[in-house]
């Protein structure tokens, strides 16, 4: 009979022993340790023991365990085993814990990007910037911890997403090939997820107990949120007022996945003004709380990060697209509110030089009406929210009220590392309004049979602006970096006025 | 060169054997007018130093009372300019009082860095605090600063590592070191944490400079409490709320 421990054999054993063993037998005739290791393997750091005792030599006994104490690393005999690059001075969580060294952070850490980025935050969270900072540069050197991100993006988000031509679009333009990254495809439908899985492992890998996010469009709510559920944290959203109606649909979303939703009635009741309280929230609780940035902006670390954890993007594209035509594509092409699904993308052609990188700005109504969110394009260089950066301001240096069609679009920065391409001539950023982006919402719906982002309707927009100019052997890789379902509200509502407004 | 007023009302609070009072006011609420008699009735009531809040659209590092204020304050359409215009006609009235401007950096650096000193030292502005720049960003602004004699007023938070206390006060004159009292934002609170009294003895045993806390301090019971193990104490949101309430701006 297989032996198992009772509660009152527990209780016995326990009242003469500080320790005592919780164990179950069950039959594994078909297991052997190194297949049952490689079940545990999937999720934390495993180990496997095996006994071998009186000049045996076949194992007699195997021990296997997860999340060891220590590792070891023996070096005489040669490489370890891939995905095993052990580090003798102790465990990556412990790494993480030891005091930090500033002089050395200073050679090691990008805090900026040109005479971008930064770190212009309240002295209160120099001290949390840090810890993460150096939970960061351990993770990113921790094999185990690229294995368990990489894991989550396969098996629950759906990656890889495939890239996808555009035929009758392309054809219809008759110019260049337009190929779509779909980013769309992702569990929760946008590219956000990518960074709130990298965010969300960091915060469970330095002991954080809630995560905190900002968000516009909803979809890096909902991204924070699905992790959170994913992970078993609490999790609270703050999104302005105004965001909070006319994205009614992902607020239900986040409720739904457990998540509390702060709506911010305060200044422009938008992005900025639920960023300041996600900032408000986290200088309070820094302790035990892990913000959860939506994009490549705020302070170092965050846009490398983000970046980072958004280069999936990118690096894969880059090579489904050499596998699928046997080239690089001509151009890149993203829209950019913050940032991150741009430089997402960017970060896989950065060191191709012939492939052309393009931003895309939201003009709104048209950068002369000065109700737009295109900050390279039309603002100014500043100081907000932790980096400097182009921003959208008045001569005084207030922050300006942003206008787009898309929530997700609708912010008045832009991350420090897009500044810095475009004054070295890296990427360039055009700017498309309101109507070209609604134009190429309805073209992805009719050609191809795709509902896009109205954010992604931006890039898309420039890539039809520029394919018939093209020849059709060129290549226009576009970031289609999430669906429209949570538009579609705002299309039928914007036609509506349109409508209307052109019939006085 | 601007007299050290900073050092002086220090000194002066030490020689009467009491914690230097310094109060913060934003600037513009409930109305310029009404601020600038505030900072007069201030100063009546004890203050020696002066920290003029600029109204920002974004005060991310403000709680409830001092954010409603600087949203008035730009309501009525009030600027950097105005704060900096108003602080002269004040210096002309009180030549001893210290005076701080206390702002958010972009509303500093959106002036320009060189144009907003000569412009600070001109209006009789002693020293500069700018909330989000932290040791490491804040070098563009004291070089424009320095050649001017302003002072710069760092902060030091419950988690500062002493070893950065004493870097953040290296190379600093005419100032003070700002120690926040609690974990967050601005605001008063009932209580002041209970190592905080220890946490002023030891930066105090590494500072050369004189060493204030502000940060939810408002009855004067709390402030003497805090003088005992620090040179000075700030009050924000507790003046800012009797302003609010439509009484006079003094300890409660
Ligand atoms: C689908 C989609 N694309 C793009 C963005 C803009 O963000 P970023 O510029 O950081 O990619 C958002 C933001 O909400 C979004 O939801």
């Amino acid at each position: 009979m297989l032996k198992k421990l009772t509660e009152e054999e527990f209780k016995r054993r326990a009242a003469s022993a500080d320790r005592v063993a919780v164990f179950k037998e069950f039959l594994a005739d078909r297991e052997t340790p190194v297949a049952a290791l490689s079940r545990l393997d999937e999720d934390e750091e495993a180990f496997l023991l095996e006994s071998v005792a009186g000049g045996e030599t076949r194992g007699r006994y195997s021990y296997l365990g997860i999340e060891p104490r220590t590792q070891g690393a023996e070096r005489r005999r040669g490489r370890l085993p891939r995905g095993h690059r052990a580090d003798a001075r102790g465990s990556s969580r412990q790494k993480t814990r030891r005091t930090y060294d500033h002089k050395k952070r200073k050679q090691k850490m990008k805090t900026h990007y040109g005479i971008y980025g930064g770190q212009y935050v309240a002295e209160t969270l120099m001290a949390p910037l840090r810890e993460l900072e150096a939970a960061y540069e351990a993770a990113k050197k921790d094999v185990a911890f690229a294995r368990k991100f990489n894991g989550i993006l396969h098996d629950y988000v759906g990656r890889e997403s495939p890239i996808t031509y555009a035929k009758r679009l392309s054809e219809h333009l008759g110019g260049a090939m337009i190929l779509l990254k779909r980013e769309d495809l992702n569990h929760t439908g946008a590219h956000k997820v990518n960074n709130t899985i990298g965010q969300a492992l960091l915060a469970r890998r330095m002991g954080k107990k809630r995560l905190i996010a900002e968000t516009g469009a909803g979809m890096h709510g909902v991204a924070t949120a699905t992790v959170a559920a994913l992970f078993g944290m609490p999790c609270e959203v703050y999104m302005g007022a105004i965001d909070v109606e006319r994205q009614a649909p992902n607020v239900e979303r986040m409720k739904m996945l457990g998540a509390t939703v702060h709506a911010v009635t305060e200044g422009s009741a938008t992005l900025k003004d639920a960023m300041n309280e996600a900032l408000r929230d986290w200088v309070t609780n820094c302790a035990d709380t892990f913000y959860v940035i939506g994009t490549v902006a705020g302070p170092a670390p965050y846009p490398e990060m983000v970046r980072d954890f958004q280069s999936v993007i990118g690096v894969e594209a880059r090579r489904q697209c050499l596998e699928k035509y046997g080239r690089l594509p001509d151009e890149a092409i993203a829209c950019v509110g913050g940032g991150s699904n741009a430089m997402g993308l960017f970060a896989g052609f950065l060191d191709d030089p012939e492939v052309k990188l393009v931003g895309v700005e939201a003009g709104g109504k048209g950068l002369a009406s000065g109700e737009h969110a295109a900050s390279i394009n039309g603002g100014r260089l500043g100081v907000l929210h932790g980096a400097k950066t182009m921003l959208l301001q008045t001569d005084d240096g207030n922050i300006l009220d942003t206008y787009s069609v898309s929530a997700g679009l609708d912010y008045p920065g832009v991350g420090p590392e897009h500044c810095h391409l475009h004054d070295i001539g890296r990427a360039e950023y055009a700017v498309i309004d309101d109507d070209e982006a609604i134009a190429a919402f309805d073209a992805l719906c009719r050609f191809e049979g795709i509902i896009p982002a109205l954010e992604s309707s931006h890039a898309l927009a420039e890539a039809i602006k520029r394919a018939p100019k093209l020849g059709r052997d060129k290549i226009l890789l576009v970031n289609l970096s999430g669906r429209g379902d949570k538009d579609m509200e705002n299309v039928m509502r914007y036609k509506a006025s349109r409508a209307s407004s052109s019939r006085v | 060169m601007n007299t050290p007023r900073i050092t002086s009302a220090f000194a002066k609070a030490e020689s009467e054997k009491r914690g230097a009072f310094v109060a913060y006011l934003t600037i513009g609420f409930p109305s310029l007018d009404e601020s600038e008699k505030a900072i007069d009735s201030v100063i009546a009531s004890g203050a020696d130093i002066v920290e003029l809040g600029v109204p920002f659209s974004d005060p991310f590092a403000d709680g409830g009372v001092i954010r409603s204020a600087a949203y008035e304050a730009l309501r009525q359409g009030v600027t950097i300019d105005h704060v900096i215009a108003l602080a002269k006609r004040v210096r002309e009235r009180h030549p001893e009082t210290g005076l701080v401007l206390f702002s958010y950096y972009n509303l500093i650096f959106s002036k320009g860095l060189e144009k907003f000193a000569a412009e600070v030292a001109d209006a009789g502005i002693d020293a500069v605090l700018a909330v989000d720049l932290p040791l490491e960003e804040r070098e563009e602004l004291l070089q424009v600063l320095r050649p001017h004699g302003i002072g710069y007023i760092p902060l030091i938070a419950p988690n500062t590592p002493l070893e950065r206390v004493k870097e953040s006060e290296a190379g600093l004159e005419n100032s003070f070191l700002y120690v926040i009292t609690v974990m967050g934002i601005t605001g008063a609170r009932a209580e002041l944490p209970r190592d905080l009294a220890g946490r002023l003895d030891s930066i105090r045993a590494v500072s050369n400079l004189p060493v204030a806390a502000g940060f939810g301090i408002s009855p004067k019971a709390q402030a003497d409490e805090v003088c005992r193990h620090a040179d000075g104490f700030i009050v924000g949101s507790a003046l800012v709320k009797r302003l609010a309430e439509g009484k006079e701006p003094c300890l409660g």
